[in-house]
């Protein structure tokens, strides 16, 4: 009996002990990153591509970098094809996507996401004569707009501006920019990076942008871009959204936003 | 008129995509693609007959011009004339600053053209045809008469070939109408125009595309119907006794 005793206190020291590492082992497997992996699909300027000598880079990467800096860990970034994404993330083979990945109710059945970093800005495109210097009821009134039929740019420019001024409505953007420099548009609504490429970039600086960028209301400018996650990596996701609100507040974001969207 | 917009507001309460606010679309668009088809088939309806005429002149200086611009607007498809008139008028030097351009800068007068221009060109060749298959007897007695050339032209074979041009014209004003669909590509907002904005707002392309069609169905049928009355009216002559 007495010899008994301290052999069962052992046993149940030493059932105690193994359960405890058990749930040390699958805490550890499901919080303490000391380094990740991000699955990225390039090009996808200027969200993600790479510079001439092969390196990463973009919005998304200098971001990604920065976010990894706040919190302390390594990360290293994995490219992949946009149609295997979600399921390379599944499969481990990554621990993160941060790739323009648009936050909505179908991804958000297999992934967790992080707050949104970031909405594809929209923006008024007018030619550099023009003498506007905001986009009011008033100051649009009987200007002819141009945007792309059914893009959500449509749908915001209808809704807000519809009853003042002319919608001329295109089926690209390319008739749209024609129709701009034939003089037969006023000011063109459309996204920004398509705006800045087609009408900022080329034809030697006739063409300005009039206003802020526009991402707000979200009915019509959607949840924006989120960093994906395993739905348990939820002490991971958690760490990236206060990451992502330090480098809010501290100008970080800013000036990378500022790197890629910003007027020369 | 406001107690009829109410029940109609009150039929609409349970749907989400044809409410006042698309059913005005829609009805913008009928007229707009009225107005279209109605003036570029007036103007290509009254251009038709001297052009018909020359046609079939003797002198290859009248003859062949006309034979050349026929050719060209029946030969190529009206959705490139349309583009080459809307954005080419673009690249002339200079065009913004003419009077022109007030006429040129809207897309209603670009399709009005180039809608006119192609119907005319058809209807040319109807009424060509028409004239050239006048009984040569009919021609001999009028002569016999002491008629001139051209009152011969005025009082008998006009007249004729135009009863006998009616049944093919009445085609072309019905393929008219299905044509101008392609208007909406250079943003007019005719009555497609409106279809494919309820379709991109709605991602409803069944409903939307459905009514549109009935409502080029109802419009066929008026068209039908007005020619049907002009034919029993003005071919009573040829129908066989009953």
């Amino acid at each position: 009996m007495t010899r008994l005793m301290p052999s069962n206190t052992m046993k149940k020291v030493l059932s105690l002990s193994i359960l405890s590492l058990a749930v040390a082992a699958t805490s550890a497997q499901a919080r303490d990153y000391d380094e990740i992996r991000i699955g990225v699909d390039v090009p996808y300027e200027p969200m993600e591509y790479r510079t001439p000598d092969g390196e990463l880079t973009g919005f998304d990467i200098d971001l990604g970098n920065a976010l990894c800096a706040e919190i302390g860990i390594q990360c290293e970034w994995v490219v992949q094809g946009w149609d295997g994404i979600i399921p390379g993330l599944m499969a481990r083979k990554y621990d993160a996507i941060m790739s323009s990945m648009t936050i909505n109710d179908e991804r958000r059945e297999q992934v967790l996401f992080s707050e949104p970093y970031f909405t594809p800005p929209s923006a008024w495109f007018a030619p550099a004569t023009s003498e506007l210097e905001e986009t009011t009821e008033a100051s649009l009134e009987d200007l002819t707009i141009g945007v792309q039929r059914g893009t959500l740019q449509d749908n915001y420019v209808t809704d807000m501006y519809g009853d003042v001024a002319d919608v001329n409505r295109y089926a690209t953007a390319d008739d749209m920019v024609l129709d701009m420099e034939a003089e037969r548009l006023d000011i063109l609504f459309l996204d920004y990076p398509v705006g800045k490429a087609t009408l900022l970039d080329s034809n030697n600086r006739n063409y300005k942008v009039i206003g802020d960028m526009i991402t707000e209301p979200k009915a019509y400018f959607g949840d924006g871009f989120g960093i994906a996650f395993r739905q348990r990596d939820e002490a991971l996701a958690e760490k990236f959204n206060d990451a992502l609100e330090s480098l809010e507040e501290d100008g970080t974001y800013d000036e990378i936003h500022q790197r890629y969207f910003g007027e020369e | 008129m406001e107690a009829l917009i109410n029940r109609l507001e009150a039929l609409l309460a349970e749907n989400s995509i044809f409410t006042l606010q698309t059913l005005s679309y829609y009805g913008e668009g009928l007229s707009t693609t009225v107005q279209l088809v109605f003036i570029s088939l007036l103007i290509g309806l009254v251009a038709a007959v001297p052009l018909a005429i020359g046609r079939g002149s003797k002198r290859r200086f009248i003859k062949w011009p006309i034979f050349a611009y026929t050719y060209v607007f029946r030969g190529t498809p009206l959705l490139i004339q349309l583009y080459l008139i809307y954005y080419g008028v673009v690249f002339v030097d200079g065009i913004q600053e003419t009077w022109l351009w007030v006429l040129l800068k809207e897309p209603f007068v670009p399709a009005l053209v180039a809608f006119t221009l192609n119907t005319a060109a058809y209807t040319t060749e109807i009424f060509h045809g028409a004239i050239k298959a006048t009984p040569k007897g009919e021609i001999e007695a009028a002569r016999a008469y002491g008629m001139s050339p051209a009152l011969t032209l005025r009082r008998i074979v006009l007249p004729s070939a135009f009863r006998r041009a009616l049944p093919a014209y009445g085609n072309e004003v019905i393929f008219m109408l299905h044509a101008s669909a392609i208007a909406s590509v250079v943003t007019i907002m005719d009555l497609t125009g409106a279809a494919r904005f309820v379709y991109a707002r709605f991602y409803a392309p069944f409903d939307a595309f459905l009514f549109v069609a009935a409502i080029y169905l109802c419009l066929t049928f008026a068209i039908l119907y007005l020619f049907r009355y002009l034919e029993k009216k003005l071919l009573a002559h040829l129908q066989p006794m009953t």
